[in-house]
């Protein structure tokens, strides 16, 4: 025993996890798919439906609101989820396929922490698109500020700790990249059309809003979009979005293997 | 030399202090499959010591459990004196691991990877030096998925070493590299070694095994079936040395079988083939001049590690590695 207790701090040192933090950021720079989808196809809509006049009407079956700024949660909801759900169970699955996660098990560093970088990396991703989507709206085309700039952080926070704790969940239960994809393209759609990216929830019978409400994608835009346009967001859709992060949390750490 | 050191005439723990590897009765089951099943042995420092076997004999089992990354059933380890599992801090502080199969992100260059595994250590090993003795110097820019095979494996064993580990443990370090490639890694693992390092080498190269190894454990079945150096494994695979000749006239067989060390004479067409221990060669020709008799085309038998492989597997190694 004596030879090793001179290692007073058995543990990698924290600059590590910078480390970690800059190669997965370079990875997600040279395999940019996840920041053309994730944040340009996102944007790219948003300024599409800016530049059709007829979005740009309110309308009386949307409350009085345009359809883009209906649009702007929403699409801050799609690059949430698509991150969430299609980049990052991906990437995971092929790091425990290639035995890097095992590799690592060896190190010091524990390989949670690779993990964790990759969730820095895409939660980075996320927030740049949310931000480039409320400043294009409000620059280019005279949307209002979030009225409650608070809350609207909060309904972002938990929107990807929500969707995060989702993504890992099938990266644990996945036993091969593809799969991963698999299970995440069945679950990806779906979600989006309770979020209304491909029409508006408002235009759903109620039933169909009600279960949109209850779907994390769903929750999310409610949440968004109430801090963007009237306060605070209702408790109900915040509840919803704690309960699948608690939940997927709890099933993510359960089943999560290391090889 | 080396090899002598490590024998038994000498405890390596009086020699060289603490055993940097100690496994005792380790065990680990799979649901029904045994997968090793009562591995004892001790490392000394300063030792390469081989672990050999055909596939699925629990070779890597066994040194998963060994870094811990499998927990075993029972049985205790130590590396220099701590618990894998108990002390799992400690320990990957001091080992390096090269495993079977691991590959790093494609898009990513040999330096970042090399940044990224150095920074995991408090007292890392000079990483220019590393770059340099595995000839990846002009690779440190190069993405991951551009290398060869070969330079693949040495970044693998590079990693293996950035933490400046007492103890290597490199399971199938030359397998997939062509015979050059694999000639210059065993330069290399010399030269680790030379630097203090124990190391751990799993193999089923016979070759490999006989070049750098002090002592080997060959395992077979999850059970050790033999643990000795190289040349011991090999002699007692034959049971001593083998003396092919081809008399000049026949003769009994009872004026070879009566001489001291021969343990057995046989038959091959025309050729005698004696087995025996000492010195086998001078008894068998001085035997035969008393007799009057002569042995034309005299052939003394190496036999080599991968003898002993097969009789003490039965199954040679060669077709093992390459089903994996």
């Amino acid at each position: 025993m004596s030879s090793v207790s001179v290692l007073a701090r058995p543990r990698a040192p924290r600059a590590a996890f910078g480390q970690m933090v800059l190669n997965e950021a370079r990875l997600a720079w040279r395999q940019p798919s996840g920041i053309i989808v994730g944040v340009g196809i996102s944007v790219g809509l948003l300024v599409l439906f800016g530049e059709i006049s007829v979005f740009q009407q309110s309308s009386a079956r949307l409350g009085g609101l345009s359809a883009f700024t209906v649009y702007i949660p929403i699409l801050a909801a799609f690059s949430i989820g698509v991150i969430a759900l299609v980049y990052l169970p991906g990437p995971l699955v092929a790091y425990r396929e290639q035995g890097i996660l095992r590799r690592l098990s060896t190190t010091p560093a524990p390989a949670a922490w690779v993990l964790g970088a990759q969730l820095v990396v895409q939660a980075c991703l996320m927030v740049i698109s949310i931000l480039l989507l409320l400043i294009v709206s409000i620059v280019f085309f005279g949307a209002g500020a979030p009225k409650n700039p608070g809350g609207l952080i909060l309904a972002v926070l938990l929107a990807i700790a929500a969707l995060f704790t989702i993504g890992l969940t099938v990266a644990a239960v996945a036993r091969t990249s593809s799969a991963a994809r698999g299970i995440m393209a069945g679950a990806f759609y779906p979600l989006m059309f309770f979020a209304g990216l491909y029409y508006p929830v408002q235009y759903l019978p109620g039933a169909f809003q009600a279960v949109s409400h209850a779907t994390p994608l769903g929750a999310a835009v409610q949440a968004m979009q109430y801090a963007m346009l009237q306060g605070f967001p209702p408790v109900a859709p915040l509840l919803v979005l704690a309960a699948y992060a608690l939940v997927f949390g709890l099933l993510a750490q359960r089943f999560f293997r290391w090889e | 030399m080396r090899a002598q050191m490590m024998t038994t005439t000498r405890e390596p723990q009086e020699a060289v202090g603490t055993p940097a590897v100690e496994i005792a009765h380790l065990r680990k089951t799979y649901g029904a499959l045994v997968a090793v099943d009562d591995v004892s042995f001790s490392v000394a420092q300063g030792e390469i010591f081989g672990i050999l076997g055909p596939n699925g004999a629990g070779k890597t089992t066994t040194v998963e459990c060994a870094v811990g990354l499998r927990s075993p059933d029972s049985g205790t380890i130590r590396m220099m004196g701590a618990d894998p599992q108990a002390d799992r801090d400690q320990v990957r502080q001091i080992i390096g691991v090269q495993l079977q199969e691991s590959a790093f992100p494609a898009k990513l260059r040999v330096q970042e990877i090399l940044a990224e595994f150095r920074s995991f250590y408090r007292h890392p090993a000079d990483v220019s030096e590393l770059v340099e003795a595995f000839g990846l110097a002009d690779k440190e820019r190069a993405y991951y998925r551009s290398l060869s095979g070969g330079q693949r494996q040495r970044l693998s064993v590079a990693l293996a070493l950035i933490g400046d580990p007492k103890i290597a443990v490199l399971d199938e370090m030359t397998t997939g590299l062509d015979p050059q490639a694999r000639r210059d890694a065993w330069g290399l693992i010399e030269g680790i070694r030379d630097r203090g390092v124990t190391i751990v080498l799993v193999t089923h190269f016979m070759e490999e095994a006989e070049r750098l190894c002090d002592r080997v454990a060959l395992i077979d079945h999850g059970r050790i079936v033999a643990l000795d150096t190289p040349a011991g494994l090999t002699a007692r695979a034959r049971g001593g040395k083998t003396v092919r000749f081809l008399p000049s006239a026949p003769f009994d067989d009872r004026l070879l079988t009566g001489l001291p060390g021969v343990t057995r004479v046989e038959h091959q067409g025309q050729h005698v083939v004696v087995t025996g221990t000492g010195e086998l060669v001078n008894a068998v020709i001085l035997a035969l001049h008393a007799a009057g008799l002569e042995a034309q085309d005299v052939q003394l038998d190496a036999s080599t590690l991968e003898d002993a492989f097969v009789r003490l597997t039965g199954t040679h190694p060669n077709q093992e590695g390459e089903q994996s």
